[in-house]
This record gives structure tokens, C-alpha cells and sequence, in this order.
């Protein structure tokens, strides 16, 4: 599903990612794991196509396409979907209006009928359930006053209504209390199917009590320095990443 | 032709006019006072500081002239127009002359009267002689001495003592000329007694391509503990000029509330100045403008809060593209009297392209000491970072941009309470965002 060879990317002058070797398969789960300043959020943000970082050497093959070709929409149709660790507020925009306006574009793209206001309602307030959440949340405007942990909550719940092929989920542990991270990985969990592949970037090992990955990779000075299986989450939990580091960390700061 | 030919010429069509239709007593008086102001004033200058983002030469270089009849035009073409339907009675004005024939003033609510100007000159003077020229002051305002030097006809809207009308009075104000440059200058006097009720939508409206001047002038006295909302919705045609003034005095424990809604027009100056003239009255001025190509926008407000305990809210937002441009002037005067003052105001200027530009500016003049008064200016593009989630989320960079400068603008008309107009502006906003999302 997602090929991704010697992926080069650099912000600005400062080099990143120095040659990122990954490949993800249909109904995979994948940590990607790292120390702050690793280019773990690049890597998702270079992925989704954000602004801001420029692809300097590699390939990213997403299901026989050249994901790096295409814009942010078209990756989004494509079916990749990105969690994002801070999402946005967007004062003015009702949520269920993004939301099925979002859904179908992607129903659009895939050949399938538009979902009515009625239908698309269904197919919300079905999936509010799985995260928790009550219809209040629909009538707000896009994450403008939730706290930390509902914006979370939302982006998973905008995961579920869109059910993408690849969700690339970053940080979404951070900021989320105990409940709030079992509601989360519930709702991930629930979408975990043979199709769907999923890569959870994050910097604690807590999530993935959760969320059980069948890989985990360290991310370590812009390159991969080792993957496994969900035990080396265990282990950076007992090692940190110190062990792994090619340089001291104070030459990374 | 130049400036001071085309002065000339008003003074040749002045004299015309008062020998024609002359007005008796002290309303001819008024026209002679007023057209004195003008000719004294002449038009403003870049000069004058409140002129002198706006230049307005092209005005003032044009030789307009008095409207021809137009009989001719039918009730077709006025419904051809798709003029908001808002419900409620509708009288039209054709080139500043009332039109009974494309009116809709069956079921007028008991008590509420609502008549043209021209009728009220001829039969009922006395109604109008207190208010007329009272509340919009023309010394210093040479547009609003045009108008009322020509003053003729327009709209009189009375609201009994007590009388709470349901449904929005539209008032619509049609220019449709037949060649030359023309000069329509509608006149309306809103007079809400104490405790009344009232909402007004005025719809200014040009069909055709070729330029005039719309010069506009309103006039509302609010009673004490009334409650007036005003509307102003501007959709003038594309080469043509308004000026508008609206002025309100506002009486004791009073409502006052005036949304103006720029939508076309090549230059539209709109002048909005309210008097809170009572302890405890509470006054909103709100503006939304929609600015492309190379249309300039100017909006001027005051509010005078003469006495104490009064509130004011203002905001302004406008959405700039193209090599447009826009003019926010916003007064706020808190007199030696007016203790416990509470005033906020608010302008918001969304620039979408490089070449579109803003003036904004905010002027208090705080005489009292136990006040409370704030502004906040803020010019800005589209959040880069919002575009982003919107486009990660499938929406096309173009959607993206609509959704955004949909939110920016549909904020303010959340503040319009009259549904009916509130999801007419906003569909007329959603036909008018592809053309403005700046690409």
C-alpha cells in the first residue's frame, strides 16, 4: 500500500529526513517511534503534503501512484488520511459541514452517490458512538473551543466517517488523558480491518498498550534506525532512545 | 466635463426643480438652505480627512442629471430582478420616484403607515416637518445638502406608540436609466414612536451597466424604549456610484441597529451616524462588504453617545480582492455626560490577492472619565494552516478558500435577526464566493 524508498526532506536549510526506507501493508499497524526532533511530524507532514518542507531525494509509492505528485486533496481522495497532532480551529465552520462536505468528496472521487443531509447523519451520529461523543459536537464550528483531548476525539471520529485506506496518526497521544487515550484507541481499534493500514507516530510507548502495533520503528536522526515487533516499544520504554541515538542529542537540539 | 461645470449644472437643475415643483414654507426654505450648503461646500476633496482615502472625481466630474420618467418599465422586469423576497411589504421606488405598480403593500399591519414622500409634501406636511433635514444635518455634508435640495420623494415609515410590526418593510430602490448619467437621490424618514417595534430593509439597486449616482439619505427617530432595526443592502450596478447617509437618533432605554451590506457598486461611500440621545440606549452598527476588480469601499461611522449608560457595538468586515480597495472610519464620541459608557468596536479586513488594499482607522474622542471603550483592527489573508486541514480533509484548494471566506463573512450576517434576510444575503454570498476566492 505505502512504499516509501530513501525519502529525503528538508525545512528551510536544515536537512530532516536523510533517507527514510519504509513499507506498509494492507491491514498493518506500524509505530513509528523517536525522540522529539527525530522528523517523526515531518514524516507525517511531508506525507499529507504540507507546505513547508521540500522533498530533496526518494520515492513514495502510494497504491501504485507517486504520492508525492499529488496535492493534499487528491491524497486525501485517494484514501490517505492524516490525524493531525495539533489540529485547527476553524471558527465559522460547522463541523458537520466540513465533514460531509469532506465525506463526499471522497464518495465523489470513488465513483459512489452523494450522501443527502439525512443520510449523512446516520452515517455520523453511527460513528459518534464509537468515540463517544455526543451530537452537540456536530453543530460546533471545526475544533474552535474543544479542549486538547476533544480535538483528539475529533480527528478520530473524522477518520471513522471517512475510512480511508492509510491513517497516519501523529501524536495523537499527546495531551490525552488516561480516559480520553482508551476512547481514542477504542475507536481506532474498532476500525482495524484486513483493508486498512494504519502508521501511529508517536513519542511514548502508552499508546501502544492500546493500540498494539504489528511493527514498531525508531525514527532517530532522520533515518530509521530500528524496526521490530511490538516488543522494542517495551524495551525503548525501559532503555529510552539514548542507546539508539547515531549522534549525542545535544548535537540534535 | 469639469468639476465646477457639473456644479454648475445641479444649479441649473435646482432652479429648474423649485420652479416645477416647488415645496411650500418652510420646506422650500429647506431646499433653498440646502442647496445653499452644497453650492457653498461643493463636492469634498481628498482635502478633507474623511475624503481623503476616497476620491471621488469621477462623481464630481460627471455632469448626472435628473431622471426621465420610465414608464415603460413593467413589472416583468422588476420580478426578472430576483430581488430578495423578504416576506413582507415591498415598495419600490424607480428612479427615486415611487412605482405603486411594482409595489406590494397589501396587509400593511394596523397602525403602521408607510407612504411616499411625495404624498406626504403634498397632503401631509406636518408630518415630516419636524424630522426632515433635523436628524441628517447638512451643513458640512455636501452630498446630504444635494439630496435634500432636491428632496421629492422617497419612503416615510411611521410606527405608532406602541405598535410592534412583525414583518421587515422593504423598501426598493430601483435606478434604471435611459442613457445619461442619472441622479437618483432617495429619501426615507423612519419615525418609531416610544415603545414600537420596527424593521427596515432598504435594497438599493442598479439594472443596467451604464454609471449614475445613487445619493442616498435616511432618516430614523427612535423613540424612547423602542427597538429599530435597520438594513441597508447595496447592489448597485457595476459602474455606478452611492453615496449613502444614514443618521439615527436614539431616544431613552432605545434599540437601534444597522447592518449595511455591500454586495457591487464601482464606489459606495456609506455614512452611518447614530445620537444615543437617551440615557440607557443601546445602539449596533455592523457592515459586511464584498470588494473585487478595482471597486472602492468606504464605510464612515459615528456614534455620538450624548448621555449616560449607553452601549454601542460595532463591527466591520469586508473581504477584498482584485485591486480593490476599502476605507474603515470608525468614530466613537463619549461626551462630558455620558458616564458609564460602554463602546466596542470591531474592524476585520480579509485581503485576498496582493494588489487589494485597506484603510482603517479608528477615532475616540472620550470626554468622560467612567467609560469603558475598545477597538481592534485586523487585516488579514486566508490561515495557510486552515487551508491545509480543509485540503487534507479532500476539500479542493478553491472549496477550501470558499468555505473560509464563507466563515469569515457569514460571522457577521449571524448578527441579522430577521431570518429571511439573513438566508437571502447568505445565498447571494455563496453565488458571489467563486468569484472572489482570490485566484
Amino acid at each position: 500500500m505505502l512504499n516509501i524508498r530513501d525519502l529525503q526532506a528538508s525545512a528551510g536549510s536544515r536537512q530532516i529526513l536523510k533517507g527514510i526506507n519504509l513499507t506498509v501493508n494492507p491491514g498493518e499497524v506500524h509505530a513509528i517511534m523517536g525522540p522529539n526532533g527525530s522528523g517523526k511530524s515531518t514524516l507525517a507532514g511531508v506525507l499529507a503534503g504540507r507546505d513547508g518542507f521540500k522533498v530533496t531525494g526518494g520515492t513514495v509509492d502510494f497504491r501504485g501512484q507517486d504520492l508525492l505528485d499529488l496535492e493534499p486533496e487528491q491524497r486525501a481522495r485517494e484514501g490517505l488520511f492524516l490525524a493531525f497532532q495539533y489540529p485547527v480551529e476553524i471558527p465559522g465552520v460547522n463541523n458537520a459541514y466540513l465533514l460531509k462536505a469532506a465525506l463526499n468528496e471522497v464518495r465523489k472521487y470513488r465513483g459512489e452517490p452523494e450522501l443527502d443531509a439525512m443520510d449523512f447523519m446516520a452515517v455520523a451520529r453511527e460513528r459518534m458512538k464509537l468515540l463517544e461523543m455526543d451530537d452537540a459536537f456536530l453543530n460546533r464550528p471545526v475544533n474552535d473551543g474543544f479542549s486538547g483531548g476533544e480535538k483528539k476525539r475529533n480527528e478520530i471520529f473524522q477518520l471513522a466517517v471517512l475510512e480511508p485506506s492509510l491513517a497516519v496518526l501523529d501524536e495523537t497521544d499527546s495531551g490525552l488523558d488516561i480516559d480520553a487515550l482508551k476512547i481514542v484507541a477504542t475507536g481506532v481499534n474498532a476500525l482495524r480491518n484486513s483493508d486498512r493500514a494504519i502508521v501511529v507516530v508517536t513519542h511514548y510507548q502508552r499508546l501502544l498498550n492500546y493500540i498494539v502495533p504489528d511493527f514498531v520503528h525508531v525514527l532517530s536522526g532522520g533515518r530509521i534506525v530500528k524496526s521490530g515487533g511490538k516488543e522494542l516499544a517495551l524495551e525503548l520504554e525501559d532503555k529510552g532512545y539514548s542507546w539508539l541515538e547515531p549522534t549525542p542529542v545535544a548535537a540534535e537540539a | 466635463m469639469t468639476q465646477i461645470a457639473a456644479e454648475a449644472s445641479y444649479a441649473n437643475q435646482f432652479a429648474d426643480l423649485q420652479k416645477k415643483a416647488p415645496l411650500p414654507g418652510c420646506l422650500g426654505a429647506l431646499r433653498d438652505d440646502a442647496f445653499e450648503c452644497f453650492d457653498r461646500l461643493g463636492f469634498p476633496t481628498r482635502r478633507l480627512e474623511s475624503w481623503r482615502f476616497t476620491n471621488i472625481a469621477p462623481i464630481a466630474e460627471t455632469n448626472f442629471v435628473q431622471p426621465t420618467d420610465r414608464q415603460d418599465y413593467t413589472r416583468n422586469a422588476f420580478n426578472a430582478m430576483g430581488l430578495p423576497k423578504l416576506g413582507g411589504v415591498e415598495f419600490v421606488f424607480l428612479n427615486g420616484t415611487y412605482a405603486p405598480s411594482l409595489s406590494t403593500i397589501d396587509g400593511l399591519p394596523d397602525g403602521l403607515r408607510v407612504r411616499s414622500l411625495g404624498e406626504v409634501l403634498d397632503n401631509d406636511p406636518d408630518t415630516v416637518i419636524p424630522h426632515l433635514g433635523r436628524i441628517a444635518r447638512f451643513e458640512h455634508q455636501a452630498f446630504t445638502a444635494l439630496n435634500t435640495a432636491f428632496l421629492r420623494d422617497g419612503a416615510v415609515v411611521e410606527v405608532p406608540e406602541g405598535i410592534v410590526v412583525g414583518e421587515p418593510i422593504h423598501l426598493i430602490f430601483i435606478t434604471s436609466s435611459t442613457g445619461l448619467p442619472t441622479l437618483c437621490q432617495p429619501r426615507v424618514l423612519v419615525i418609531a414612536g416610544a415603545t414600537s417595534q420596527v424593521q427596515v430593509v432598504e435594497s438599493h439597486v442598479g439594472t443596467d451597466v451604464a454609471s449614475y449616482l445613487n445619493n442616498a439619505v435616511t432618516e430614523v427617530s427612535v423613540g424612547d424604549q423602542a427597538t429599530v432595526d435597520h438594513y441597508t443592502i447595496v447592489l448597485e450596478g457595476e459602474s455606478a456610484f452611492r453615496v449613502g447617509n444614514l443618521q439615527a437618533s436614539v431616544g431613552r432605554a432605545s434599540n437601534f441597529s444597522s447592518h449595511t451590506i455591500t454586495l457591487s457598486g464601482a464606489i459606495v461611500r456609506n455614512e452611518a451616524s447614530v445620537v444615543l440621545e437617551g440615557e440607557g440606549g443601546e445602539c449596533t452598527l455592523n457592515g459586511l462588504y464584498l470588494a473585487s476588480g478595482r471597486q472602492l469601499v468606504d464605510n464612515q461611522t459615528t456614534i455620538d453617545h450624548a448621555r449616560p449608560h449607553c452601549d454601542s457595538h460595532e463591527l466591520y468586515k469586508g473581504v477584498l480582492d482584485g485591486q480593490s480597495s476599502a476605507v474603515f472610519n470608525g468614530k466613537i464620541v463619549v461626551r462630558l455626560d455620558a458616564q458609564k459608557t460602554d463602546a466596542k468596536q470591531s474592524n476585520k479586513a480579509l485581503l485576498l490577492s496582493e494588489d487589494a488594499q485597506v484603510t482603517t482607522k479608528p477615532q475616540l474622542e472620550i470626554f468622560a472619565d467612567d467609560v469603558k471603550c475598545t477597538h481592534g483592527a485586523t487585516v488579514g489573508q486566508l490561515d495557510p494552516d486552515s487551508l491545509f486541514y480543509l485540503r487534507s480533509r479532500a476539500l479542493s484548494e478553491q472549496q477550501a478558500r470558499q468555505v473560509l471566506i464563507h466563515a469569515f463573512a457569514a460571522d457577521l450576517l449571524g448578527h441579522i435577526k430577521v431570518g429571511a434576510v439573513r438566508q437571502q444575503l447568505d445565498s447571494i454570498l455563496l453565488d458571489r464566493l467563486p468569484m472572489l476566492s482570490g485566484s
